[in-house]
């Protein structure tokens, strides 16, 4: 894995400390480093000197040397200065007055333009709209049958030309759009989704391809469908389609990896359109409105809790979670609430896609591979318990842990181990909730039964912002007993704590 | 048993619970704003369909009936589309295909580099500047690392050339811009070269899987490996292992039509361990030489997905023949995500080699040195274009001095 930009500035800054002031020489060692973690994030070079020259020039206007910590400081302003570049204007679609409002999906090849052009559709179903899906892309084979499986799965009616042709491969795509939008205006569909071949943006035949099917159908919106795995080229792309089509936003794909996404960067600094979907994974639901300063976090290796609370949102049982959350804090957590609570992160995906959104993780935390079998074997130990040791895990003696081990068909120190452990996490935990955590909490419980209402977009942003603010790296260490940091601050677990990722 | 850290880490993904849960209060709703409400059931817009669309196809069929489904090479099977459906389609067919390749195959089989072309450009530029100064200074080795960086070919490997690179330098005293561009080349092909041999079981069956993420051209390079092999005379049969992403059998399935191979699929969302198996099986039976092994292009970040190629592998090789490549195809767009690719999949199906795909593109394919000199993997086979002749071994010689080319 790569370092994040925290990792990385943790070296210097610890330097740097006791330093009275930054120099020149300083700033400049902090910028190669912006500049290193930016093009490992696939960040375009042209864009990356371009963001440091903006970097730079707030960085020095601050005056670092007086800051409490320049570390947090510098990272702000980067994380100032992706956000305001990915982000910017963002797009809203008008729907056309005289329908159909008409979309263009271009790419390269396997960027998922036919994927997304479902998951496209779904989206504007759920917006209330009656989308009709187009196949143009009459080039790869069965590309219009995957069209038309995908689109049964979000029950919209597909428009392509008869499949003898399609097989044939005598269709023509501009014949094929042209069609489709008459054949909308006669089902008063309302969306129509060109989806198209993909093509290299240098071949100029196909190039003028797509160019004709879309002064034929005349869309309202271009997208470009670009992977999030993209390297260096995205500049190259995105520049040659906008050039030729005209983009008007980008749909951001495969971001469910472990890419950074820098390629998002480049294209927005280089056609200033926005990024106005992002698709996070295989499922057709898996798409959603673009937010950047999730991914501005992403590229810097930084963690995305927004997106965090989100998914918690729709895997929780409010109630619930927040009584967990407090007995959590309070040390009076038992295995039951563990094994419920476990059930709602589950929906939330696999733990270790869970763990990457969460900021300020020590990386050894972070590199540990949570398989999703590790845990139901947690769970078969647990669920050998009988319900008082669950509440009272204390009263395990020898015997009754052979019973449960027994009962698991886990051995004997696999139990002693877990029960160590969960007992050293409620410490823990228990730690850091502490006083202000709790105290928050209950203040803020409050306020919100007053508030309630309806939310803006403008106050989910709000809260995105106060999620920052929870506890950080810096916040939760001090917290933590021996000090020296999140790592070694742990009281040693049974085989050696960490580090010893067994 | 688990590692120590596991419960460390579930507290820690709790805690972030309990943060969201604090929140929750406050935020009633939001996830509304920012998620579309739940679409209506799929069925009632089924019926406003008389469009054009025919919701069922064949791949639905199948996985009604469940089992597998073995195609004779000479299918005149409707919905994998001879053109005219003409009864006598075997001669037609063969027309057919003899008309779509004419373009290429009137050339010869396209050399390396000269199908390389659009890969100059890149380094070009830097170097006809580098060229031009009387002496290596400062600015030629920025130039040199840009160069470098553009092609994708990553901080870390850029970083260590160039730092030997340096070494060099002094050791042998290069003073001009020639020498060094020279050395630096030397230094390249020496990392990126590798055995491009595709091996062959003792005993028929021969394997090969072919494995990557999503989008990369797996099922492609698959039809293009079959149309070479089939051209040498050897008789193939596709596994249509990719059994999650819709119409990928048919997808395969126009290509094992083109170079008359067999295809063997099973039903949608079915078992990709067995649909191999099974292939693998047929083609013993009936005495074929290849089995070419196509899988679902998959994220190499999740576990269970790699669990599963892990046992694709484990159980084509349970046959009769062997499992002798396992290939990873990488989009040569790909930026420094293709390291990461090429060590997770070779953790969980042991790679021996990478076809890099769509290089006929602006991309440069640079990811493809790390990947060689960090992972020791080999690359062996590049994607020239969209027909099937131009899928050639890689040459790394020719490819570096592709990217150093200058445009004439």
């Amino acid at each position: 894995m790569f370092d994040s930009l925290s990792d990385r500035f943790d070296g210097i800054f610890t330097r740097l400390r006791g330093k009275g002031s930054l120099t020149a020489a300083d700033v400049d060692e902090v910028l190669r480093e912006i500049r290193l973690a930016l093009l490992e994030a696939d960040v375009n070079l042209t864009v990356v000197k371009s963001m440091l020259g903006r970097i730079r020039e707030q960085a020095v206007g601050e005056d670092l040397s007086k800051a409490l910590n320049p570390a947090l400081q510098v990272k702000k302003i980067v994380l100032e200065q992706l956000t305001e570049t990915l982000g910017g204007e963002t797009l809203r679609i008008a729907y056309a007055s005289k329908p159909p409002t008409v979309i263009l999906m271009a790419g390269l090849q396997g960027s998922g333009k036919t994927t997304n052009s479902a998951k496209l559709a779904r989206w504007f179903r759920a917006q209330g709209r009656n989308p009709l899906l187009v196949g143009a892309d009459l080039q790869r084979p069965a590309a219009v049958a995957q069209l038309r499986t995908l689109a049964d799965q979000v029950g919209v009616p597909v428009y392509s030309a008869p499949d003898d042709v399609v097989a044939g491969g005598q269709g023509d795509p501009v014949d094929v759009a042209r069609g489709a939008v008459e054949e909308a205006r006669r089902l008063g569909r309302d969306v129509v989704i060109v989806d198209t071949a993909g093509r290299l943006a240098i071949d100029a035949e196909l190039m003028e391809q797509v160019r004709q099917i879309s002064a034929e159908v005349s869309p309202d919106y271009t997208f470009l469908v670009i992977d999030a795995m993209t390297g260096q080229d995205a500049v190259t792309v995105a520049e040659s389609f906008h050039s030729t089509l005209g983009l008007d936003a980008v749909i951001l794909t495969k971001l469910d990896g472990d890419a950074r996404g820098g390629a998002a960067l480049s294209v927005k600094e280089v056609v200033g359109r926005p990024i106005a979907f992002a698709s996070t994974g295989e499922k057709l639901d898996d798409f959603d409105l673009f937010h950047p300063d999730r991914l501005a976090g992403r590229i810097l290796g930084e963690g995305d809790l927004a997106t965090l609370i989100e998914k918690a949102e729709q895997a929780f049982e409010q109630e619930e979670a927040e009584e967990a959350a407090a007995r959590l804090l309070e040390g009076t957590f038992t295995f039951d609430d563990f094994l419920d609570q476990m059930q709602a992160i589950k929906k939330m995906g696999p733990i270790s896609g869970v763990m990457a959104m969460l900021p300020g993780i020590p990386k050894e935390v972070r590199d540990v591979e949570i398989e999703d079998s590790h845990i139901a074997r947690i769970e078969g130990i647990i669920h050998s318990m009988t319900p008082a040791e669950r509440i009272k895990p204390d009263i395990i003696d020898n015997s009754r842990r052979d019973r449960i081990a027994r009962g698991s068909g886990q051995s004997a120190s696999d139990v002693s181990q877990l029960v160590s452990q969960f007992k050293q996490m409620r410490q823990m935990m228990q730690q850091m909730g502490g006083n202000r955590f709790a105290k928050k909490k209950a203040k803020k419980a409050k306020k919100g039964k007053k508030g309630g209402g309806r939310v803006t977009p403008k106050g989910a942003a709000k809260i995105d912002k106060k999620a920052f603010a929870l506890p950080t790296r810096e916040e939760m260490e001090a917290r933590l007993p021996q000090g020296g940091g999140f790592g070694g601050g742990l009281p040693g677990g049974p085989s050696g704590g960490f580090g010893s990722n067994g | 048993m688990s590692s120590p850290l596991i419960l460390i880490a579930i507290g820690i993904v709790l805690i972030a619970v309990a943060a969201a849960a604090v929140l929750l209060t406050h935020s009633d709703g939001k996830g509304e704003a920012l998620d579309p409400p739940e679409s209506r059931r799929v069925g009632t817009a089924l019926k406003d369909r008389p469009v054009t669309s025919y919701p069922s196809d064949s791949a639905s069929d199948d996985s009604s009936a469940g089992g597998l489904l073995v195609e004779d090479a000479p299918t005149d099977s409707p919905d994998l589309g001879v053109p005219d459906g003409d009864a006598d389609g075997d001669l037609l067919e063969r027309d057919r295909i003899d008309e779509e390749f004419e373009r290429i195959i009137e050339e010869e089989r396209p050399t390396f580099s000269g199908r390389l072309g659009r890969l100059r450009g890149v380094f070009s530029g830097y170097v006809g500047s580098i060229l031009s100064r009387s002496s290596i200074d400062e600015e030629t080795w920025e130039e040199l690392e840009e160069a470098m960086l553009r092609a994708d070919v990553g901080v870390n490997v850029t970083t260590e050339l160039l730092e030997s690179l340096r070494a060099d330098v002094k050791k042998r005293g290069l003073t001009t811009p020639q020498e060094l561009l020279d050395a630096l080349k030397v230094e390249m092909k020496s990392r990126l070269a590798g055995p491009t041999e595709l091996r062959f079981a003792a005993e028929k069956p021969t394997i090969w899987l072919f494995v990557g993420v999503n989008g990369v051209g797996k099922t492609t390079t698959i039809g293009k490996v079959g149309r070479r092999l089939t051209d040498d005379g050897l008789t193939v049969t596709m596994a249509a292992g990719d059994t999650f992403r819709a119409a990928a059998a048919e997808q395969l399935g126009t290509w094992a039509e083109r170079c008359g191979a067999d295809l063997v699929r099973g039903a949608e969302g079915g078992d990709p361990s067995s649909v191999i198996f099974d292939a693998v099986a047929s083609a013993a039976a009936s005495g074929k030489d290849v089995v070419l092994a196509d899988t679902a292009g998959r994220l190499h970040t999740k576990g269970n997905l790699m669990e599963e190629l892990a046992k694709v592998r484990r159980v084509a090789d349970k046959g009769a023949g062997e499992v002798t490549e396992v290939l990873l195809v990488i989009d040569a767009v790909t930026g420094q995500n293709g390291l990461e690719q090429a060590r997770k999949f070779a953790e969980s199906t042991a790679v021996t080699g990478v076809v890099l795909t769509k290089l006929d593109g602006s991309a440069k394919g640079g990811v493809v040195l790390p990947i060689r000199s960090e992972l020791d993997i080999p690359i062996k086979l590049v994607g020239l274009g969209e027909s099937a002749l131009q899928l050639v071994d890689f040459d790394a010689d020719a490819f570096v001095e592709a990217l150093f080319e200058s445009v004439d």
